[in-house]
């Protein structure tokens, strides 16, 4: 019985190994002194060259943006359920800013946010704010639903795969925003996907990627965040769109594009916030139009298409095209946004539907 | 068409089952000879890193295959010292061993993160590698498929008709007796885990050189656990190892292809398919022995201090 009473341990492992290392990282605090103090805390390790490393690519634009007005701080790789620990320590060594950056790192965020009424919290993807919990995401499915178009048009199978981690709202609307925009090109296009109950798992992520190719596909995107599918495409001699950050060196031959995030701009206009008095606590829901949402550049593509991804993406950016434009229908038939109308926000964060045409049945 | 969906099948199956083979078989013969090493995962992911970070270096993917598994075998040393040497508990040996390998290979695989190598090659024989079917499958994969099955073979043969097997065996079910016939439990022991490190830092390899060929923290993503769980599932007979690591690669494979095929069930339900499998099998097994008593090494686990 040992076996598999082990096989749940890992995660307890993972979490044992994110507190050792928080403890570790934690040492260089510096002493008080008159610069504003900014911490971060990130969920991977900055090593990641995903979503840890695109945050802390924002840390680093911090210090560079304001020299000698801010000091910052890090802990990497530390497990949501143990979070609230190294996010009072940050708070306790003298940071007044303080990002945490995954949604596991809601509660305890406001819990500590609680206790240190005087600093200024930042959670990245939640939705519960305070008087001093600010909250801030990106509208990664404007990116999904320029890839849609870009699939739509070089599928020649007509046959896109997508791999997907959880059914939660964040990725529900990046498929349907993706299949929106394929079909926008080609209504008859078919989407497969696969759901592989993981964020980071290599091995799974390339199994999902060959199953895919095998049915059909010759173009995969993915909501998991190793580049194995990319690779598993340029192997195959397909293409594929990249996750997180610019994977463009995994793939050279297969990655279209990638969505990455930017937070440069949000973390160094809340800093200035802090330090110029006029921070409140508010949400912020960035996307193309505010440089949040980046695509890597356009390749593997030819001009025409790559002028149609520019195209809509400075349409989304104007305003012009919205991924969620009206008529949207549901896969039952019945209809999300009539005619006219854009899906409000409320309708996005909280997707819990296909839109007609895909062949899937939504894990509930 | 539908034989080449067949044969990319079952070629995914063996390749998704390859690092569960090696890990399974190197923690199985540690097992028998007495020591249990929960350390399966720490062990992997720093031969994963160091595998990488050797076959960049070099350029040479053996050198990197060897270095993964150095660095498995240096890691299963540490718990060899702590747990045969000082006779310290190994289950708490073992867990730390994880928590280190882990924090390790972080460590080591810090610069060769976001690096790319070209897979490990694949054997091709003209005529062979080309059969359908079975060409690709049997005669189209790289070296760790084929050393992973030798090793399974190496390990029946060893465990079950050598001489040093049955001395290996008989110290994995009584320590005492076996010591006081003078036999060298602990040399014996050492060596066995030596192996069992060398193994998973290989199995680790296999994953960032053949695999997914990259690095990144934490790419095992708990393999070693399910090589763990394989042993016991095993009932701790290697070639029942591998049949166990087929039936996990290829649930979890069949699943993927299932949703892809749009069969139209349930992804979660379908995610815990090898998970049941694998209960499924212990208590039918479980089912099977219920007259005859425990099927581990009697002395598995135990701590053993030498009367001097």
């Amino acid at each position: 019985m040992l076996g598999v009473s082990t096989l749940g341990t890992s995660t307890t492992m993972r979490t044992i190994t994110g507190a050792i290392l928080a403890a570790l990282l934690l040492a260089p605090a510096a002493r008080a002194d008159d610069k504003l103090k900014v911490g971060f805390v990130y969920v991977g390790p900055v090593a990641d060259y995903g979503y840890s490393y695109q945050h802390d690519l924002s840390r680093k634009a911090l210090e560079a943006a304001m020299p000698g007005k801010v000091e910052t701080m890090f802990l990497e790789s530390v497990p949501e359920a143990d979070s609230e620990r190294s996010i009072e320590k940050l708070a306790r060594s003298g940071a007044k800013l303080i990002f945490t950056t995954s949604f596991g790192f809601m509660e305890p965020t406001l819990k500590v946010a609680k206790k240190f009424p005087t600093v200024k919290f930042e959670h990245a993807t939640g939705y519960k704010r305070s008087a001093n919990v600010s909250t801030y995401s990106a509208r990664f499915y404007e990116g999904r639903y320029v890839c849609g178009k870009i699939a739509g048009t070089l599928s020649k199978s007509g046959t896109v795969g997508y791999i997907a981690s959880f059914p939660i709202p964040e990725v529900v609307s990046g498929i349907n925003a993706f299949m929106l925009g394929a079909q926008s090109v080609n209504p008859n296009v078919k989407l497969k996907i696969v759901w592989v109950n993981t964020w980071f798992d290599p091995g799974k992520e390339a199994e999902a990627a060959k199953a895919l190719l095998a049915q059909g596909a010759d173009i995969l995107t993915q909501h998991t965040d190793s580049a194995a599918p990319l690779q598993e495409a340029e192997k195959a001699g397909k293409l594929a769109f990249g996750q997180s950050s610019d994977q463009f060196r995994f793939a050279p031959k297969a990655q279209l594009t990638s969505i990455t995030d930017d937070w440069d701009g949000y973390v160094i206009g809340e800093a200035k916030a802090v330090l110029d008095g006029s921070w409140k606590s508010h949400d912020t829901w960035g996307g193309i139009k505010d440089g949040m949402v980046v695509l890597a550049p356009f390749t593997n593509m030819p001009d025409n298409v790559k002028a149609m991804a520019e195209e809509t993406k400075a349409g989304i950016a104007s305003g012009k095209v919205h991924p969620f434009a009206g008529p949207v229908t549901k896969q039952d038939g019945t209809v999300a946004v009539k005619a006219g109308e854009d899906a409000p926000d409320p309708m996005i964060l909280g997707m819990n539907w296909y839109v007609k045409g895909i062949d899937d049945k939504l894990p509930q | 068409m539908t034989l080449d969906i067949v044969q990319m099948v079952l070629v995914t199956v063996l390749t998704a089952a390859t690092p569960l083979i090696l890990a399974a078989i190197g923690e199985l013969v540690a097992e028998r000879s007495g020591v249990l090493n929960l350390g399966t995962e720490g062990m992997m992911v720093l031969g994963a890193a160091a595998g990488f970070a050797v076959a960049t270096e070099t350029g040479s993917t053996l050198a990197g295959a060897l270095g993964g598994a150095g660095a498995g075998l240096a890691l299963s040393g540490l718990f060899a010292i702590l747990t045969v040497g000082l006779a310290a508990n190994q289950v708490a040996s073992g867990l730390a061993l994880t928590i280190l390998g882990l924090g390790l290979s972080g460590l080591v695989g810090t610069g060769y993160v976001g690096m790319k190598r070209d897979p490990a090659p694949h054997l091709h024989l003209a005529g062979l590698s080309d059969l359908p079917l079975v060409g690709d499958l049997l005669f189209g994969q790289d070296a760790f498929v084929y050393v992973a099955v030798a090793l399974v073979l190496g390990v029946w043969w060893f465990l079950g008709r050598s001489r040093a097997g049955l001395v290996l065996r008989a110290i994995g079910d009584d320590h005492t007796a076996t010591h006081a016939l003078g036999l060298p439990v602990r040399k014996v022991r050492v060596l066995a885990v030596l192996f069992g490190g060398a193994c998973a830092g290989l199995a680790g390899a296999y994953l960032s050189l053949a695999y997914t060929p990259f690095w990144s923290p934490g790419m095992t993503a708990g393999r070693g656990w399910i090589a763990l769980a394989l042993v016991v599932f095993a009932s701790w007979r290697p070639l029942r190892v591998a049949a166990g690591a087929l039936l996990f690669g290829g649930a979890t494979v069949l699943q993927l292809h299932a949703q892809a095929a749009g069969l139209g069930l349930p992804g979660q339900a379908l995610s815990a398919l090898p998970y049941v499998a694998t209960i499924l099998a212990l208590v039918l097994l479980s089912l099977g022995r219920r007259q005859g008593g425990s099927l581990a090494p009697a002395a598995l686990g135990r701590e053993f201090t030498p009367h001097r």
